[in-house]
């Protein structure tokens, strides 16, 4: 440590005023301008929520959630067939996407440099851009085509392949998040891979991947598109009808689901496009109503889902 | 730190009087017959790819003494750790040539299942690395992988493991809570005791003090001692007061021109930390380079 000569120290490039006031004037504007700016982002949200709300809030009633349709004309009347109808939609692509997601993403976080691991990621990226049209067109050259009818499974199958991206993406790279030094651990104790990674990595990452299985349900319940070559539409769709209809004929609880699943599905989304097209008030009045009906859906799921997994995480993280 | 040295020094007189015997160890170890050696590393080189880490290596594991690997970074001693209970397996570029004798068994050998080389050959990390589980669910998760199922046969595991590791007085009415929510040193105790719930016969155990406080390092060092009674134990350490004060023999570990590690000195504790042969060796030990 030599103190050189004032000449030669860096002090003669600096100036001895470092303009204080200035920075303070401009870190005033640019925080307000990045406040403002955020507020803007977060206005078409707050919209679409009060806009829906206030349209929608008119023609709910307890009716709306636990009856069928009315025909035209007729007061009352509801969407059960849809609600029933998103849940089992939903349960199917979720069954359909989930398991093979899964897997996927721990093959591809475990070998991210093989030829099939690199394929994988490639092909979900360019999955998750194809318009949910073509997914809709997909399912029925696939399911609807070689059954002859439509159907609850197409549905479900096209929606499975609209969640599948979300959820390899996400829980590869939840997955990659987890420490290495965990899986080793668990290794040295001579735990084969599969083990640990069932037992270790997918429990230290479990609030990471519910997240992902979320985000995929959500994005699959809104959809339309993958649905109106699939599942068609149902305004008779009532699984307690037809659960009773089964038993009744003295079906078993299998070939129950499999009718279940074999007929034509509704979906709030679908439901909410078809009112909204027809030329009646009361159709496009009931239209808002499911709309708010699928957000309130979405929202349930995820406020589920938050509080299971954060009560989860404080029991297993001792928080 | 000061902490460190203090305890250094209050153990140093119980540490060096086996000095005069250790000259005549340090040549008891050199020419042991290797049926007396729990492990015995036969010209080990460990290849990453192209790049070799671990060049020709020979070392001879005492039974139930504890073993010390010292010298700079990068010199191979985790490579070496790891190679006694193929923990390099898990990388895929890895390659080891030579043999590896656990009890005059190779277990490189084409036949030897690497489970039962992990299961007697215990390890126990850097940092405390507990699984987001229960502590109990830690300690028994081990036993459970080799089938071990009725309750009161693992709470017996679970106690017995975590009074081993001088643990159990400190969580025993907390045993359902996360290990996760336990100090470092507790958690590096509890990850000792998920590696004697499987009753290994060797413990690994590769700076299990670095990423803890002094007092929580000397409560570590004094399990070690306890532990050496019924164990092997080997441990990879940066840090020379804690070779000098528990271990009974200590390798010198360097690293080559070309970049691969080499033992260059094996002797008894006192011996390499006193009359060292090997001018580098010396050089490191009184804190010249390193």
């Amino acid at each position: 440590m030599t103190t050189s000569s004032p000449a030669l120290s860096n002090r003669r490039f600096i100036r001895s005023s470092t303009g204080y006031m200035r920075r303070q004037v401009v870190n005033r504007v640019m925080l307000s301008l990045t406040g403002v700016l955020t507020a803007l982002a977060l206005l078409p949200l707050f919209w679409i929520i009060g806009y829906v709300f206030i349209k929608g809030s008119q023609s709910l009633s307890l009716d709306f959630f636990t009856k069928l349709p009315t025909p035209l004309g007729i007061p009352g009347g509801g969407v059960l067939h849809a609600i029933e109808g998103t849940v089992v939609l939903t349960i199917l692509a979720g069954l359909f996407a989930i398991p093979p997601g899964v897997l996927a993403a721990f093959y591809v976080a475990g070998h991210p440099n093989t030829p099939l691991g690199v394929a994988v990621r490639f092909g979900t990226d360019v999955l998750a851009g194809v318009p949910s049209i073509v997914v809709g067109l997909f399912g029925y050259a696939l399911v609807v085509k070689n059954q002859g009818h439509y159907s609850a499974l197409a549905g479900g199958i096209a929606l499975a392949i609209i969640m599948l991206p979300t959820i390899v993406r996400t829980t590869e790279e939840m997955l990659k998040l987890v420490p290495h030094t965990l899986r080793e651990g668990s290794l040295a104790l001579g735990a084969p891979e599969w083990k640990t990674s069932l037992s270790v990595t997918l429990q230290a990452a479990a609030n990471g991947i519910l997240t992902g299985f979320l985000l995929g349900l959500a994005r699959a319940s809104g959809e339309t598109a993958p649905l109106l070559f699939t599942a068609l539409g149902n305004e008779h769709f009532e699984v307690v009808r037809l659960v009773q209809g089964g038993l009744r004929n003295g079906q078993n609880l299998g070939a129950i689901l499999v009718n279940l699943v074999e007929q034509p599905a509704d979906s709030l989304p679908l439901t909410m496009w078809k009112y909204a097209q027809q030329p009646y008030a009361e159709r496009i009045q009931q239209s808002w109503a499911v709309a708010l009906v699928l957000m309130l859906f979405v929202l349930l799921i995820n406020i589920l889902v938050r509080v299971w997994s954060h009560a989860r995480t404080s029991r297993m993280q001792g928080g | 730190m000061s902490l460190t040295l203090t305890s250094a020094e209050a153990r140093a007189p119980i540490t060096l009087p086996p000095l005069v015997t250790a000259v005549n160890r340090e040549r008891l170890a050199a020419t042991a017959t290797p049926a007396s050696q729990k492990m015995e590393v036969n010209c080990v080189s460990v290849y990453y790819g192209k790049f070799r880490a671990l060049a020709d290596v020979s070392i001879s594991i005492a039974p139930t003494k504890i073993t010390a690997l010292i010298g700079p970074s990068g010199c191979g001693k985790s490579t070496l750790l790891r190679s006694l209970n193929r923990m390099n397996d898990v990388t895929p570029s890895a390659r080891l040539e030579g043999e590896v004798l656990l009890d005059g068994a190779n277990i490189y050998a084409p036949q030897t299942d690497v489970v039962d080389v992990r299961r007697r050959v215990g390890m126990v990390f850097q940092r405390p690395n507990p699984f987001p589980k229960s502590i109990y669910d830690n300690v028994a998760y081990g036993p459970r992988l080799y089938g071990v199922r009725r309750k009161n046969d693992l709470d017996e595991i679970v106690e017995h493991s975590l009074r081993r590791a001088a643990l159990w007085d400190e969580v025993k009415d907390k045993i359902g809570q996360s290990g996760m929510a336990l100090s470092g040193g507790q958690q590096q105790r509890l990850c000792i005791a998920r590696a004697l719930a499987v009753e290994p016969e060797v413990i690994l155990m590769d700076e299990p003090a670095s990423a803890l406080d002094p007092v929580a390092t000397l409560k570590i060092e004094e399990l070690m001692q306890e532990l050496k009674a019924e164990y092997t134990i080997v441990i990879v350490t940066h840090n020379m007061q804690q070779a000098a004060r528990v271990s009974d023999y200590t390798g010198m570990m360097m690293m080559r021109p070309d970049r691969a590690g080499e033992l260059i000195e094996f002797s008894a504790t006192p011996v390499i930390f006193t009359r060292p042969q090997d001018k580098r060796t010396e050089d490191y030990v009184t804190g010249r380079f390193g």
